[in-house]
């Protein structure tokens, strides 16, 4: 049983439709780039995963169907959310980010400052005072404390320095490596996303498009549906 | 020059515990009683506190919380002294006049009513959030004024203040002592409070409810239960009032007392531990002195309160400690 399903999924913003059939699977342990042009409906594919948005067709979480669930169940399920635009709690400290969103598990403040030891030196920092980098690190280890079995990062690296970009990649790296975590990665940068990811998924127009192992993506289907 | 605020809420402690043992030494007992006010309504708002520094919450309705504590204290009292049967349709008995007996009773009774309150009044927020609230503790005002079996609107005297083991609570020290140590008990509970997960969480839903969810938590599960346990608080301080007047009556349902708790809050320092306390102890010596010489010494408070917003956003403490945020 896949740990992940989606099938034929479609959601609206009120009359709007965003997607019109997104089909993706995923694995434990494994590490999926979903990609697509701007638009093409990746967000909106995270926040129908998460139960941010109402949807309809295939969704579910270890077989179990997630339609009509509140978006904290699914949290509680083992989903955990890097939003887009690395929204922390500002006025609480590192720790305190940290410590609020804890559930019992491997993850804990001690692995996740091993992890990311900028944040163990700033744990008594407010989140607000972060460079955007910490601020980003600080998102992921707050998801990292909710010990999700499917991780999944929006544009976890938009708008952050090279060397801030080549830090949080190499812990993606190690998690992929040494933790049985699922990771459903949204970037732009295709070359990091095919260094770290196992399959890849394609969007175009709220609707899956192509889906394979990464080493099967061809710089004809990237040029053509990524732009890159 | 700014100051330490553990500093400050250290000297307040002390200054607050000093203060009736002076006034014992010099035989005042008024002075016991005026700081023994103070307490209680420092305990009230520090209830206030959860929800309001914390949560974000402002409830404009908490004095039907202090209202249903001061009646629970009335009624009990009222059946016990006077021999009567209190008749609850499942149940009937003798009231008492046992004063944790009471505590107990109106903590249940109003953490009941929060729960009630909160389930309905949490669903919506901002400005809604606030006129729901006012409208339940008008509810209670109006039922009070109707309950003409417990004094209506001319509400109902105690004659005896209720017993606590082992203690004279006739004794205006004793009493003192009594509220302060359940002040100083509910302020460390606070403080648990604040710094634990809960409260971490509590204060991650005022910031951004949405992404509360992201990390496995309901911000109403967050808000109802600091809203039951705010409740809970401040209807141990209608209790105690009520007992420290010996009488209970509608207005301690009415909307300006509720705002009168926002008030101490907002003076003292919206969030930070002792804010409530210093408000409350600024709110009463102002009610004191000012209170003897005009009537209209609300005016006075509501400069004070203009000078804190314009020049002082994080209250009395925030503009000792520099610290605008309650953050320390």
């Amino acid at each position: 049983m896949s740990l992940l399903n989606l099938e034929n999924l479609t959601a609206t913003y009120g009359v709007s439709q965003a997607l019109f059939g997104v089909d993706l699977t995923m694995e434990e342990g494994e590490v999926t780039a979903l990609m697509g042009r701007n638009g093409m409906g990746k967000t909106t594919t995270v926040k129908a995963i998460c139960r941010m948005i109402a949807s309809e067709g295939g969704l579910s979480l270890d077989g179990q169907d997630l339609h009509g669930l509140p978006s904290h169940r699914v949290a509680r399920m083992g989903v955990g959310l890097v939003p887009e635009g690395r929204r922390c709690f500002a006025d609480l400290t590192v720790r305190e980010n940290l410590i609020a969103a804890a559930r019992p598990g491997d993850w804990t403040l001690e692995t996740v400052f091993q992890l990311f030891p900028r944040l163990g030196e700033r744990e008594g920092q407010r989140a607000v005072s972060l460079s955007g980098g910490e601020q980003q690190m600080l998102a992921i280890g707050r998801a990292l404390m909710t010990n999700p079995r499917l991780l999944i990062l929006d544009e976890a690296t938009e708008g952050l320095a090279p060397i801030v970009r080549q830090e949080i990649w190499a812990a993606l790296r190690k998690l992929r490596s040494e933790t049985s975590v699922a990771i459903l990665l949204i970037d732009k940068s295709l070359a990091e996303l095919s260094a770290v990811s196992d399959k890849a998924v394609i969007l175009e127009r709220g609707k899956t498009v192509w889906s394979g192992p990464m080493a099967e993506l061809g710089n004809d289907i990237t040029e053509r549906y990524v732009g890159v | 020059m700014r100051l330490d605020e553990r500093y400050i809420n250290a000297v307040m402690i002390a200054g607050l515990l000093a203060l009736p043992l002076y006034a014992l030494a010099v035989d005042e007992p008024f002075t016991i009683t005026l700081v023994t006010r103070a307490v209680i309504l420092a305990l009230a708002a520090v209830g206030l506190n959860i929800i309001l520094g914390i949560g974000g919450m402002v409830s404009f309705g908490h004095a039907a919380f202090f209202g249903l504590g001061g009646y629970a204290m009335g009624i009990l009292a009222y059946h016990a002294q006077t021999y009567t049967a209190l008749d609850l349709g499942f149940i009937s008995f003798e009231g008492t006049k046992s004063m944790p007996l009471i505590w107990l009773v109106a903590m249940v009774v109003s953490a009941i009513a929060a729960l009630f309150i909160g389930v309905l009044s949490l669903r919506t927020s901002g400005v809604y959030f606030i006129m729901i609230t006012l409208a339940f503790g008008q509810m209670f005002y109006y039922f009070a004024i109707s309950w003409a079996q417990y004094g209506g609107e001319d509400g109902l005297s105690i004659y005896i203040r209720n017993d606590f083991p082992g203690l004279n609570t006739l004794e205006p020290i004793q009493f003192f002592g009594i509220c302060f140590v359940i002040l100083c008990a509910v302020l460390l509970l606070k403080a648990r409070l604040q710094a634990s997960p809960f409260g971490l969480a509590l204060n991650a839903a005022r910031q951004s409810a949405a992404r509360v969810q992201t990390v496995g938590m309901s911000p109403m599960r967050l808000r109802l239960l600091a809203f039951v346990l705010s409740g809970a608080i401040t209807g141990l301080a209608g209790a105690l009032y009520a007992d420290l007047n010996r009488f209970v009556s509608p207005a301690m349902f009415s909307w300006q007392l509720s705002g009168e708790l926002i008030v101490l809050i907002i003076i003292g320092g919206v969030g930070r531990l002792m804010g409530p306390v210093i408000g409350a102890c600024i709110f009463v010596a102002l009610e004191h002195f000012l209170g003897g010489l005009t009537e209209f010494w609300h005016i006075y408070l509501g400069l004070i309160l203009l000078g804190i917003v314009l020049f002082g956003r994080g209250g009395l403490l925030g503009y000792l400690t520099g610290k605008e945020g309650a953050h320390v």
